[in-house]
């Protein structure tokens, strides 16, 4: 495992051709990545087309940037594109049988009439039901085998995390943004986020801290062929509460069965997508709104520069996107 | 003089007796009530309960109607005997519920800021974080003068030991206080003299403190003048009375989601003369619903970017977003401890006994004394009827038991109250009281001074005498409160506010695209109601005097309401023919019958129901009997004489409505709408009117001339003129060319052709109406060529056939001038923003 930093250039381009004027637009963006202990951003920008009437930047409540923009004249297309110079240190938790029991950091977490410790306050932010994660008591018994008394609760996550890979299908057909969890569980199909909401709500039915991360994945062409532009799409995961260890949180890849480590571009931490999503908008007029997505991360230390995709990769953009890794 | 009310007035020692003391006589402050009350007469009484129950019907006053005007009506109900309240009692009550909204907007500046009270324990974070109320974009947000709680209301309820508990918090956007107010202004005058003579505080004072309490916060700028304008989620709700009835009262224009536009971090009103900036929004729409763009992004109700706005600093939300979350009754447990944290003090006013079966020991408190507790909700957001331990047996008690021990933090559990009871007026005997469980909606505001209390509010009065739960949607009752005072009564009232000359304001300049809209279809709607009423009079006269027979004016009068539009184009001739009896019914009463006179009724009744604060009471009268009339004649199957009749009184309601517009309204942009959309409606109707006439060979039939003249209200008119036999020429001259005739095509047409001119003048714009061609042309015609024309012989490009020719031009020339006026200055009600998501 590397000791240095990986360097990133990563590419998010969004395009929504409306087909007809658009005569007002808002939109909230949540495409600034965050700054976490071992992530650095070295640089960072966003183009928007056409020239918005209105913006203001700002942070929201969990702390990551966002920006809102406005147009009030009309137009036919929006271009939005977020390119950033990132560098992501190695962080592999040491030993994960070395983190608290899950059901002794249950009890600490429930409510007890006394101050509780600032850093597990913060993490009940994450320990409730919330939009796209609704809690039932079905999760709490799917994921029930994971967590057997005393066991430390990293160790239950990564069974749950592999329950879920391997019970699961990819299937970016199955569900929509909107697909609840329960579906999700009785369907077994899904896509990164889905298997995200899914992990978060059998965690929180357990009555522990999971939060939902937004970011970016390297994925690996075959062996020879060159990068594409605009092949790779954001990927979403999963943060665990443990505390005792250097950082609190330690992330979950269920849709990879794997922990992140330089691989993985954090952008933004919520409770679930709903408080994320990369690009949210309201607008007055326009015909179709599905908008094209195109992603590209490209390592800095790579010999070969990525070639340009002959076609739009991303026909159906609007649902979740995000694959397994192709390793 | 009858025996003494109190002689069958139930005694309980279970409950405490608001009129009555321990030992059965009637407490010092309702003796004189109770001795005025004792003595009037059963007769006087029953007027007094008509007054009550007319006023309430015209007034319009509902809880729940307005969503469908065909729907079950749900009049108010309101019991006229108040709940009085002594001096000495009400000055406890008022500072303990001033206390408890000043400790619960500090909560609110704590949970949306510091957060301290998690910090330190005071409260769950399950209560905050755990909340879907509890609004995450809002977290960081400061309002003006630290106030997050503009508007507060508290139920209250007495114990058998006479103190009063707090039963529930409504932080949201309270309902209430306005029918409060319509209860005084209904109750004061059934006992006037009582009013009077027991010193009975006013609620003017009140209202008063809102207004300046949200002026006072404004962020205008310069010279400004604070806007302040009331958010209704629309005429759907459930209280959507009481928002106009408010927003009329206070003078603070009703406005729906989409009459608000927000440009970078300013909020506006869109007017007819453009956008007008707004400081403070009065809502009473969930604070989720208010913003797409962050909260609910499935709700078309919100005003995409506000939340930008309300973080700059640039808007007051009264009350700020994300309140709503400490109507939770999971916080009354930790409210104790939370005041004497934040306020240095103890809280005045106990809540009811209450556990959150989030904590252990609760929940095993719960489950060990099921039966002497109410289970609720422990969110506001979630939907569900409060549940009563006792009443749960078996395996229903194991489910429920199950349900809160699956998800123990989303109930609580609370004491039962034995609320107090009141006397009620019987509606069932000739004199005699009931007893009924009241409970008390208390209100207060917030102003630069701290919080002022309403004194008095909504009493509530359960159905049975032995009810646990106050509700409106139970069909339970409401009383006026009387708050009684030692000192001298404030005379203050906002019915007719002290204004300096600068202050004055001439014709409405904030009228909203959406309101000059419906304005305007209000005014076609009216029009075209008449103008069917009057053809299906016109035919139904004619089916009564042919006595069976099919004579020639029965046949004409049928042609033409069947070009018209307001029969359907029959499957077979001869089925009219045969059976215009029955058509002609179906016409006037089936409302899913286009062109039907119920079906226009109907569209009448909505587009005035969008603008009912617009409307002067009388006018608002008139509607309600018009829906009365429709409603009670839906349920009879009415035979011809009856439908005729019917026929007549809704043409009598219709020329009142004509005489409000044109009398009681004041001559605004609003105003002039009205009166364009119902003079186009007029001159295509008069216009097709006469081009069909002048087309239809049975108009040639004897009588037809003279149903015409009735149709178009100007028998009376040519008969003072010719005192002959309708001819064709005069007939034609009254109808079409006389421009004093206010049923006369080119009256209509120079009427609406002249508001519109002075209008687009004031706009500064170009009026952009086809009328003046045609009227010109119109104007140019040679009546001359007429004379020797005879009915029914209309042949192409003959002299009459180039009169109908420009009729049809000017009842197009009015269709396209309707459109052209939506498109310049109407809302598009149809053009809805929508969410676009982008990965």
């Amino acid at each position: 495992m590397a000791k240095t930093p990986v360097r990133y250039h990563v590419l998010h381009e969004t395009t929504y051709d409306y087909g007809s004027h658009v005569s007002l637009s808002q939109q909230q963006l949540h495409l600034s990545p965050r700054i976490l202990a071992w992530q650095q951003i070295e640089e960072q920008r966003i183009e928007i087309r056409p020239t918005p009437n209105w913006r203001r930047d700002g942070q929201d409540a969990f702390g990551n940037p966002v920006t809102w923009i406005a147009f009030h004249a009309p137009h036919e297309m929006l271009f939005i594109s977020s390119a950033m110079t990132i560098a992501v240190r190695p962080h592999l938790p040491d030993n994960l049988e070395k983190s608290v029991p899950w059901d002794e950091l249950r009890d600490r977490l429930a409510y007890d009439a006394t101050a509780p410790a600032p850093e597990d306050l913060e993490a009940t932010r994450y320990l409730f039901e919330s939009a796209h994660v609704r809690i039932k008591h079905e999760l709490a018994d799917y994921a029930a085998d994971c967590f057997p008394p005393g066991r430390p609760v990293l160790l239950g996550a990564q069974a749950l995390m592999t329950k879920i890979f391997k019970e699961f299908k990819f299937d970016p057909e199955a569900t929509t943004v909107s697909t609840p969890v329960m579906e999700v569980l009785e369907k077994k199909r899904g896509v990164c986020q889905d298997f995200a909401h899914l992990m978060i709500a059998c965690m929180r039915a357990l009555g522990l801290a999971a939060r939902y991360v937004s970011g970016y994945l390297l994925t690996h062409p075959p062996v020879g062929k060159p990068r594409l532009i605009g092949a790779d799409a954001s990927h979403a995961w999963v943060s665990v509460y443990a505390p005792g260890f250097a950082d609190p949180w330690v992330d979950f890849d269920p849709t990879n069965n794997l922990l992140p480590d330089t691989e993985h571009i954090t952008v933004a931490l919520g409770r679930d997508f709903g408080d994320i999503s990369p690009l949210r908008g309201i607008i007055l007029g326009g015909g179709g709104a599905e908008p094209e997505v195109a992603v590209t991360v490209t390592p800095l230390d790579e010999a070969v520069a990525p070639v340009a995709l002959a076609v739009a990769p991303n026909d159906k953009p609007a649902a979740p996107a995000g694959g397994p890794a192709s390793d | 003089m009858a025996r003494t009310l109190l002689a069958i007035y139930p005694h309980t020692a279970r409950r405490y007796d608001e009129m009555l003391a321990a030992d059965g006589t009637v407490r010092p402050h309702w003796r004189q009530f109770f001795i005025h009350l004792d003595s009037v007469a059963p007769d006087e009484m029953h007027r007094r309960l008509d007054f009550v129950d007319r006023r309430i019907q015209e007034n319009g006053v509902t809880y729940n109607v307005y969503a469908d005007p065909n729907g079950a009506d749900r009049p108010w109900a309101l019991d006229p005997l108040p709940l009085i309240i002594s001096p000495e009692e009400w000055a406890e009550v008022s500072a303990a519920v001033a206390q408890r909204a000043t400790v619960l907007n500090a909560m609110l500046a704590d949970l949306y800021g510091e957060q301290k009270l998690l910090a330190d324990g005071l409260l769950p974070p399950a209560l905050v974080y755990g909340q879907h109320g509890y609004l995450w974009p809002c977290q960081g947000i400061k309002p003006a003068g630290g106030t997050w709680l503009h508007q507060y209301a508290v139920d209250l309820a007495r114990s058998p030991d006479g103190k009063w508990w707090v039963i529930a918090d409504r932080t949201q956007a309270p309902s209430g206080a306005g029918y409060a107010l319509e209860n005084r202004l209904v109750v004061s005058r059934v006992f006037p003299e009582m009013f009077r003579d027991l010193h009975v505080q006013h609620l003017a004072d009140f209202f008063h403190d809102q207004q300046d309490g949200l002026a006072a916060l404004a962020p205008v700028e310069g010279d400004e003048q604070p806007h302040i304008v009331l958010l209704t989620p629309g005429p759907y709700n459930e209280t959507y009375f009481e928002h106009a009835y408010l927003a009329r009262y206070l003078g603070f224009p009703l406005v729906e989601g989409q009459d608000l536009a927000v440009r970078g971090e300013t909020v506006y009103l869109k007017t007819l003369r453009g956008l007008k900036r707004i400081h403070v929004i009065l809502r009473r729409q969930d604070d989720d619903y208010c913003d797409p763009l962050e909260l609910r992004g499935d709700s078309a109700l919100g005003i995409p970017g506000l939340l930008n706005v309300a973080r700059a600093g640039r808007v007051v939300i009264a009350n700020a977003l994300g309140s709503g979350l400490l109507s939770s009754g999971a916080l009354m447990g930790f409210l104790p401890a939370i005041c004497r944290k934040l306020l240095g003090e103890e809280l005045a006013m106990p809540s009811v006994a209450t556990w959150w079966c989030g904590e252990k020991p609760a929940l095993e408190y719960v489950r060990e004394n099921f039966d002497d507790l109410v289970i609720k909700p422990a969110y506001p957001t979630q939907r569900m009827d409060p549940v009563f331990g006792h009443e749960l047996k078996g395996e229903a008690r194991e489910e429920m038991l199950r349900r809160i021990e699956a998800r123990p933090h989303a109930y609580v559990a609370q004491e039962m109250v034995n609320l107090s009871q009141g006397p009620t007026w019987s509606r069932s005997h000739e004199r005699r009281l009931l007893a009924r469980p009241v409970g008390l909606r208390a209100y207060a505001v917030a102003t630069p001074d701290g919080y002022s209390v309403m004194p008095g509010g909504l009493a509530r009065v359960a159905t049975g005498a032995s009810d646990r739960i106050i509700s409106m949607q139970r069909g339970g009752s409401s009383k006026d409160t009387w708050v009684l005072t030692n000192g001298p009564v404030s005379d203050f009232s906002l019915l007719k506010p002290s204004l300096g000359v600068r202050d004055l304001v001439r014709a409405g300049a904030n009228l909203t695209s959406r309101v000059v809209e419906n304005l305007f279809w209000l005014g076609r709607y009216s029009e075209r109601f008449d103008d069917s009423a009057r053809m299906l009079r016109v035919a139904l006269s004619r089916v009564v005097e042919s006595a069976g027979e099919k004579t020639p004016a029965l046949i004409s009068a049928m042609d033409m309401a069947l070009h018209l539009r307001i029969l359907p184009t029959p499957e077979e001739d001869t089925k009219i023919k045969e059976g215009s009896e029955h058509v002609l019914l179906e016409a006037i009463y089936d409302p899913d019958q286009p062109g039907s006179l119920a079906g226009n009724i109907r569209s009448l009744l909505w587009s005035a129901t969008h603008v009912r604060d617009r409307l002067s009471l009388d006018h608002w009268h008139s509607l309600n009997r018009l829906q009365r009339e429709q409603q009670t004649a839906l349920k009879t199957h009415p035979t011809l004489p009856e439908a005729i009749a019917f026929l007549d009184r809704v043409l009598s309601v219709s020329s009142s409505l004509t005489g409000f517009a044109m009398d009681n309204m004041t001559r605004d942009d609003g105003w002039r709408f009205l009166i364009i959309g119902r003079r186009l409606e007029r001159l295509s109707f008069l216009a097709q009117t006469v081009a069909n006439f002048l087309s239809m060979s049975s108009s040639r039939g004897s009588g037809s001339l003279e149903w015409l003249l009735e149709l178009s209200d100007s028998i009376i008119t040519y008969r003072s003129r010719y005192s002959r036999l309708p001819e064709l020429l005069p007939v034609l001259d009254l109808l079409v060319f006389d421009n004093s005739n206010p049923h006369g095509v080119i009256f209509q047409a120079e009427v609406a052709a002249r508001y519109l001119e002075r209008m687009a003048r004031e706009l500064g714009e170009e009026s952009g109406s086809p009328l003046p061609d045609v009227l010109g042309r119109l104007r140019t015609f040679d009546l001359a060529v007429l004379e020797r024309v005879r009915l029914g012989q209309c042949q192409p490009n003959s002299p009459c056939a180039e009169l109908a020719g420009l009729l049809w031009e000017l009842d197009a020339a009015a269709i396209q001038l309707s459109d052209w006026l939506g498109m310049r200055y109407f809302t598009h009600v149809g053009d809805v923003s929508r969410q676009t998501m982008a990965l």
